[in-house]
């Protein structure tokens, strides 16, 4: 190939990166850099006027390496990369420097060193740039299957779109019958319909489709490959099965907390959480007097401190429930923060407050006592907003706990060689940009098992996971990364230990 | 250069995978660090010879962090295995031929862990610090030649 002519375009990134490095002095010391043949500094980089500027800066300066310092190439890799390929350059003949993340946000409080820093990098990457070699993407061909892991209303949904769309699927569920945790709830909120009106037609469809392969009482045992071609072997009772798919969705589900030693849970046989108390809803109403439901237990503290955002929600609807069977029944929610996100939500808690449901403050500092001998008789709590103790008469204290990650999460990570987030649920490629996706192509994410969801948003997100799951079946091949192993003739001695040695066969 | 302001060059090697968006968390995280530390994205640990590591440090880099996956999570399964024994064996070949083997980290950073990455950062460049610059090579190499 001819001398490298490196094109360099430095991005400010708003204030981003342009407010903590000096983005012109960065400019005018990369023109100075062996090789370089033109340099630019962008508001934005990625933004229309910046790609475009980019490709122009391609054919005006002839440019046959380009350079892009800006952010990371975990997220704008692609775009750069489909940039210089709209203007007839290779895409492998593209660097990426990231002088955002490992650079103007960890530096931020010394503008100079992160100036020094991001001029380092540029050097680096012109330097590595002047190395690249055009690389061709091999294509292969996708197994127009997929595997949805969990049997639940995201894992149902799921695999009921992708087999409307034509492609067979493979459900595992690990019970012996489908329909997750809406089996052992009683009804929904905000539309107060039963859970099992729900997912019955949908347990019916899903049974009765003939795209959609089961497997009941089944554990997903092992799984290699790659996307457009998965071997994944199912164990059924210890039995094992193995079939080829494409794409992967995995809804798999979350535990809820097991509220062990606090509030009188576990000693007190009238202290319940709320799954315990629906099922109880559904088999025999208890007639209640006075209830207390707690909110946040166990969560929003300091060894779990995210919220679990659907517990407020099932409060607010077991206390109509309460309300419903007795209106007389003084039935209080005991909360930190009430979270009743969006318009329904909010019209929903408007409804409890009419129904009759008193709401209660309480801090971390001063939290709830349950008192009693035998069972628990009053609850006696600190009412932040009033600042003054009171003593609720009760024959029910229900607990709401928040969604923790299914203790099978850790295995399916390992299996997939999919990352889990800091709480433990599954971390998907980014928050904003790649929702439900994995940084592994090919494999999917939707409903409690991503993160704590209702009903709705795990439904909303198993058409979104298994819509893009369905993307690269419905192409029928995918491209494959250029960049592989091969044996250097110059250094080879025929020996073929590299071909032994490698577990891919990738020589 | 006097040891209070020598700034150490540090390369970290980090795995496209895991470390390195641990790294990027970070960031978005906003958590601060010392700048010493230059990152090399790399595909996987295992892709890390130990001769860049001795070529580094040959040419006036004071400290190579290598970051990977944690062991089981590798995205080719088991790379990191293969680079946690490696880097074992060069830690000690470092130390035979006189170069402190501190001057090499290997770590496991997953992507949610930018706290993590932190540390290790801030931690290594203030060992790196301490040691003062690579200069053991230099001397190994001129003494022959006198």
């Amino acid at each position: 190939m001819s001398e490298p002519r490196v094109g360099v375009f430095v991005c400010h990134c708003g204030t981003n990166i342009g407010g903590v490095v000096d983005v012109p002095a960065v400019v005018e010391y990369a023109r100075a850099l062996p090789y370089v043949a033109h340099v630019e500094g962008n508001l934005y980089s990625c933004s229309v006027d910046g790609l475009s500027s980019l490709k122009q800066g391609i054919h005006e300066h002839r440019l046959n390496r380009v350079v892009v310092a800006s952010c990371t190439p975990r997220t704008h890799e692609p775009l750069f990369k489909d940039a210089c390929e709209q203007a007839g350059l290779n895409r492998y003949l593209f660097e990426f420097v990231n002088i955002r993340e490992h650079c103007s946000w960890v530096h931020s409080h010394e503008g100079d060193v992160a100036t020094v820093k991001a001029i380092r990098l540029i050097r680096m990457g012109v330097a590595k740039a002047c190395l690249l070699e055009p690389q061709d993407e091999a294509e292969s061909g996708v197994i127009p299957e997929a595997l949805v892991i969990g049997g639940g209303i995201a894992g149902m949904t799921a695999a009921l779109n992708l087999a409307r769309q034509g492609f067979h699927v493979h459900l595992v569920e690990k019970e012996a019958q489908l329909g997750g945790r809406l089996l052992q709830i009683n009804r929904l909120c905000p539309t107060d319909i039963e859970a099992y009106d729900l997912i019955k037609p949908i347990i019916q469809e899903v049974e009765d489709h003939g795209r959609i392969t089961l497997h009941v009482s089944s554990m997903v045992h092992e799984v290699s490959g790659y996307v457009g071609n998965f071997q994944i072997t199912v164990a059924e009772d210890g039995e094992k099965q193995s079939f080829d798919v494409g794409t992967i969705v995995v809804a798999t589900g979350a535990d809820v907390l097991q509220p062990v030693g606090l509030y009188g849970y576990g000693q007190f046989p009238n202290v319940l959480t709320q799954l315990e108390l629906e099922d109880r809803l559904k088999a025999e109403p208890p007639l209640i007097t006075g209830a207390v439901l707690i909110n946040c237990v166990g969560s929003r503290i300091p060894e779990r401190p995210y919220c679990s955002r659907v517990c407020c929600m099932t409060s607010l609807k077991n206390a109509i429930q309460l309300k419903k069977l007795n209106p007389d029944a003084q039935v209080y929610v005991l909360h930190r923060d009430l979270l009743t996100y969006g318009v329904e939500f909010e019209r929903y808690y408007r409804r409890a407050m009419k129904a009759g449901v008193r709401f209660l403050r309480y801090n971390l500092e001063n939290p709830p006592q349950i008192v009693g001998r035998g069972r628990a008789e009053n609850v006696v709590v600190w009412d932040a907003l009033r600042g003054r103790e009171l003593h609720l008469p009760v024959d029910l204290v229900v607990l709401s706990t928040p969604l923790v990650p299914a203790s099978d999460n850790e295995r399916i990570s390992r299996l997939l060689k999919v990352p889990l987030g800091e709480s433990g649920f599954f971390l998907e490629a980014h928050i904003k940009l790649r929702p439900v996706e994995f940084a592994t192509d090919g494999i999917f994410v939707c409903g409690t098992t991503r993160w704590s969801a209702d009903v709705s948003e795990s439904i909303s997100q198993a058409y979104a996971a298994s819509t893009k799951a369905a993307i690269p079946m419905r192409m029928g091949v995918v491209t494959a990364e250029a960049i592989t192993a091969y044996s250097e003739p110059s250094f080879c001695t025929g020996c073929g230990t590299c071909v032994v040695t490698c577990p891919f066969n990738a020589i | 250069m006097s040891e209070h302001t020598f700034q150490p060059r540090i390369i970290a090697f980090c795995c496209n995978w895991c470390s390195y968006a641990g790294a990027d968390l970070a960031g978005v995280s906003r958590l601060q660090m010392p700048a010493d530390f230059n990152i090399i994205r790399v595909m996987c640990s295992a892709r890390v010879a130990p001769e860049w590591i001795i070529k580094a440090l040959l040419n006036g880099i004071d400290g190579v962090m290598v970051l990977g996956c944690h062991i089981g999570d590798c995205h080719y399964i088991s790379g990191n295995h293969r680079a946690a024994k490696r880097f074992v064996l060069l830690k000690e070949m470092l130390a035979f031929v006189g170069v402190h083997p501190d001057r090499l980290l290997v770590d496991w950073v997953s992507a949610s862990e930018g706290r993590k990455f932190q540390t290790l950062v801030t931690e290594f460049s203030k060992r790196v610090k301490e040691l003062g610059p690579c200069r053991e090579w230099q001397v190994e190499i001129q003494t022959p030649q006198r």
